[in-house]
């Protein structure tokens, strides 16, 4: 068994005007990771230290913090990987509430303005879907809620009057869109109310992705690609237009 | 000195915002009232969020012979006759409604070839009856329902702990709370509250569940005056992760098993054969945990004090689309390759059968305006869960609490809580705002490690007298803990809060293993190994006083119709 020497941001914003870096000695275990070790000093040197966490096993994106500058999960980072020194800092992102606990709530702000899964009204039930219909949507529907990606974007850290959504919600407006059955095409509200434009493409939210989503890849630039082609150009316009037309009658054949 | 609060009025107040307090507000607002939840961790991150296995439903995608009656047969012949048969009648007859209806608020199934929602098989059911989104159906399930709240006027209150209930004469109007990230204490004043918080694993050392699961509902509940039911009835699922230390009991899903995995002990025996030579390892939970525990006992167990679990036969391919969380939780936390290695696991605590007594068409409780749902209530599971039955327990009576919750709330008036009340709650609060108290995490530590030597899978009288008087002497230290820094964000203080509550779980659990004098279900004793018919009975718990009464009941007589559907029970 050896030892680490944890450096944990601690700061109440109602009463300490700085944070500070407080350093915490913590003996360590096999297999061990910075959750661990973080929850070590909570129970056993100071209650008093505020983190979140939830199920300890990477699935309810409670736990994410800044671990040696990375936006990580700490229930889901290991020890042995990062030497016997670690820096854990909150997400920069958000309002801090009080040491590594961030104010996120803005985020649920933002998926209630997203249009939501609205299936066909004349599909006959029960659904007969097939298997590969569902293999894209299904990347996205493995988000944890975290929020990393949206504590990495530069657009939603530096420019936050832009009015940019993130990748988070690109995601969640995607899984949406590339469900068989929905009827609703959001990257015109992408784009238009949700400050898809912004995003330059530089993939750091990717990165960071505990659950392997590729955002930039599989969500951010289809929709973008599905937002320029029904704004701009202006064939595809005119063929999206017909195709409406055309399932709005077979629709109502049925 | 008055103490101050936000004062906030709602129809109906849900606590917990897991798959049953989620589905029960969608019934709710649906039906016309205004509903606020509430729960003590962030929206979308209720332990409900873990499940991975599936939802129970006999749609008979899979299996054309499927169909409710033999779901409802297993539940209950599984249950070990101790479960109410209206329950499980309800349940088996609704989840594929609410599968369905999952299905079209969004959540995306795996399919069969012919584009059917896909079912897997599954500890001691008949046919394959689990609807399955990989092995992540619960993040799933509450993402979808997060969407569905979140688009309707549903208001929400995250990170608020709910401390206390609030009565006038025999009815519950109410409940005080602590807001996490402001410190503000919080009354709400409501028509009907629902309770919908979920287990209480927690008090065990080695167990499955996230950290809310501390029976905060069971201790609201029951200071309320509401009875409980069957508490005894612990379940140990048979394969949480052994190692390394700090994953020590997360799930290992049964669809590991349900999709072929074997266990095996260390001379490379498959056990089951033994244990169970016709359901092998896919019995019910009880003998295949209790089989886990004696090879691991007769010293045939693993390096790390397990048993293996091994998928490496079905391939690469197939283990990493069908079960590719486990894959990577294994590759993550252990360090193995689930495709070329066999898994290390042991039996962890689980889920609790028992909880608030509840009316199974609207899950009233017997305190007017209070109603449960989910984990938390009993009465489905009897003396023991089947896998996926719990998904389906939540969207089924889920809704139907929100359906009687809102009835009710429709004919009844706002009361006005005793000014008395809240103050003596809010100081009860504060009062563990002190120097030099009792660490808090010292006595959690001292109350799990006491269930888990003491309360385990093999119960003993003389072991579950030591736990009683550990527990009642920790009832007395909880008063002396206490924790600096203030009221804001302050986990310390959670700890002091969940602590009575997480004694009264413990307390009946080990009262009522000490009045089954039988062995059934999860509940095992090996002074007296069998099961006896006189102890047919529910076991109710009721405060009386200060005490903690306990009446054996008689389960309530299933009616003909159903009856002829049952397996009659052997002794
Ligand atoms: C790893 C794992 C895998 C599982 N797999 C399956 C499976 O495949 N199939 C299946 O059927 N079941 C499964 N289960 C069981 C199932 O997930 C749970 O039984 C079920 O989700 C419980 O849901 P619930 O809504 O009752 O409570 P929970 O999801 O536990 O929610 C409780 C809610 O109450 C809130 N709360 C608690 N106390 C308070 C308080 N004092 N104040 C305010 N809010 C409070 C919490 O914040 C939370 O929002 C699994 C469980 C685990 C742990
Ligand atoms: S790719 Fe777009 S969304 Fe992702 S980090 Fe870069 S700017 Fe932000
Ligand atoms: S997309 Fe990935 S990083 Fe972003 S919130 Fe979801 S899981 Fe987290
Ligand atoms: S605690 Fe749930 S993801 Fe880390």
């Amino acid at each position: 068994m050896g030892k680490i020497t944890l450096s944990i941001y601690r700061r109440d914003p109602a009463v300490d005007a700085e944070g500070k870096f407080v350093d915490y000695e913590v003996p360590t275990e096999d297999g061990m990771v910075v959750l661990d070790a973080v929850k070590y000093v909570e129970t056993n040197i100071d209650p008093t230290l505020s983190l979140r966490w939830n199920c300890k096993a990477g699935k309810c994106g409670s736990c994410s913090a800044e671990i040696n500058y990375k936006p990580s999960l700490m229930c889901k980072t290991k020890i042995d990987t990062l030497g016997d020194h670690i820096r854990v800092a909150p997400m920069g992102a958000f309002p801090l509430i009080k040491d590594l606990v961030t104010d996120v709530s803005a985020n649920w702000d933002l998926l209630k303005k997203i249009p939501i899964f609205t299936p066909r009204k004349d599909e006959p039930k029960p659904w007969i879907i097939a298997q590969i219909d569902i293999e894209r949507s299904k990347e996205f529907k493995t988000c944890i809620e975290c929020f990393l990606c949206q504590d990495v974007c530069h657009v939603v850290r530096e420019h936050s009057g832009s009015g940019y959504f993130g990748p988070r919600h690109i995601v969640k407006a995607a899984s949406a869109d590339m469900h068989p059955l929905d009827t609703i095409d959001r990257s015109e509200f992408l784009d238009a109310s949700a400050g898809l434009g912004y995003c330059n493409i530089t993939k750091c939210c990717t990165e960071v992705c505990p659950e392997g989503i590729h955002i930039t890849d599989n969500a951010i630039i289809p929709e973008k690609e599905r937002a320029v082609n029904a704004f701009y150009d202006p064939i595809s316009i005119i063929v999206r237009s017909r195709r409406k037309k055309k399932e709005a009658k077979n629709n109502g054949k049925q | 000195m008055t103490e101050k609060y936000i004062d906030y009025e709602t129809d109906v107040l849900i606590i917990g915002a897991g798959g049953a307090g989620l589905r029960a507000a969608i019934a709710a607002y649906d039906s016309g009232v205004r509903v606020t939840v509430v729960s003590k961790s962030l929206l979308g991150k209720a332990h409900t969020v873990m499940a991975e296995g599936g939802i129970a439903a006999s749609l008979g995608n899979l299996d054309k012979q499927d169909n409710w009656e033999v779901h409802f047969n297993d539940t209950v012949v599984e249950g070990v006759y101790i479960s109410n048969w209206r329950m499980a009648e309800l349940l088996a007859r609704e989840a594929p409604d609410r599968v369905y209806e999952l299905e079209e608020y969004g959540a995306l199934f795996d399919r069969t070839p012919e584009g059917k929602i896909s079912q897997r098989a599954f500890g001691a059911h008949t046919y394959r009856r689990l609807c399955h989104v990989g092995d992540r159906t619960g993040l799933e399930l509450i993402k979808t329902l997060e969407d569905q709240v979140l688009h309707r006027d549903v208001k929400f209150f995250d990170e608020l702990y709910i401390t206390k209930l609030l009565k006038n004469g025999d009815k519950v109007i109410g409940a005080v709370g602590l807001k996490l990230n402001s410190g503000e204490f919080y009354v709400f004043r409501a028509k009907a509250v629902i309770v919908a918080t979920g287990g209480c694993g927690r008090i065990y050392k080695i167990t499955s569940n996230s950290w809310e699961s501390t029976g905060d509902g069971l201790g609201l509940a029951f200071n309320a005056g509401a009875e409980l039911m069957d508490m005894e009835m612990i379940q140990f699922h048979p394969t949480g992760m052994v190692y390394p230390p700090g994953v020590r009991g997360l799930l290992v899903t049964e669809g590991v098993r349900g999709d072929g995995g074997i266990l095996l002990n260390s001379e490379g025996e498959r056990f089951m054969l033994r244990y169970s030579p016709k359901k092998k390892d896919l019995d019910a939970r009880d003998i295949v945990a209790r089989a886990n525990y004696a090879e691991i006992m007769a010293g045939r167990g693993t390096p790390h004090g397990g048993v293996y679990l091994d998928i490496t036969h079905k391939g690469a391919d197939y283990i990493k689309t069908k079960l590719p969380s486990m894959y990577a939780q294994f590759k993550d936390f252990a360090g193995v390759d689930i495709t070329k290695e066999k898994m290390e696991v042991a039996p962890t605590v689980h889920y609790q059968m028992g909880g608030i007594k509840v009316d199974p068409d609207t899950t009233r409780t017997n305190v007017n305006g209070l109603f449960a749902a989910g984990e938390v209530a009993s009465g489905l599971h009897g003396g023991n869960r089947l896998g996926g039955n719990s998904l389906a327990d939540i969207l089924v009576f889920g809704r139907r609490s929100g359906l009687g919750a809102s009835d009710y709330s429709k004919n009844a008036t706002f009361q006005e809580p005793s000014k008395t009340d809240i103050e003596n709650e809010i100081a009860r609060v504060k009062s563990f705002m002190k120097q030099d108290a009792r660490n808090p995490y010292e006595i959690i530590e001292e109350l799990s490690q006491n269930m888990s030597d003491n309360v385990g899978i093999i119960r003993t009288e003389t072991n579950l007298q030591k736990a009683l008087i550990t527990i009642l002497e920790l009832k007395g230290a909880a008063s002396s803990v206490g924790v600096r820094g203030d009221l804001k964000y302050n986990k310390g203080l959670l700890a002091c809060l969940e602590i009575p509550n997480m004694l009264i779980a413990a307390e009946a659990i080990v009262r009522g293993a000490l009045t089954r004098k039988e062995s059934r279900g999860a509940h095992a004793r090996s002074d007296f190994p069998k099961k006896d018919p006189k102890l047919k009975k529910n076991i109710i718990y009721k405060r009386m006083g200060d005490e903690m009464k306990l009446e054996l009941r008689d389960v309530p007589e299933m009616p003909e119709n159903l009856k002829k559907l049952v397996d009659p029970e052997e002794y």
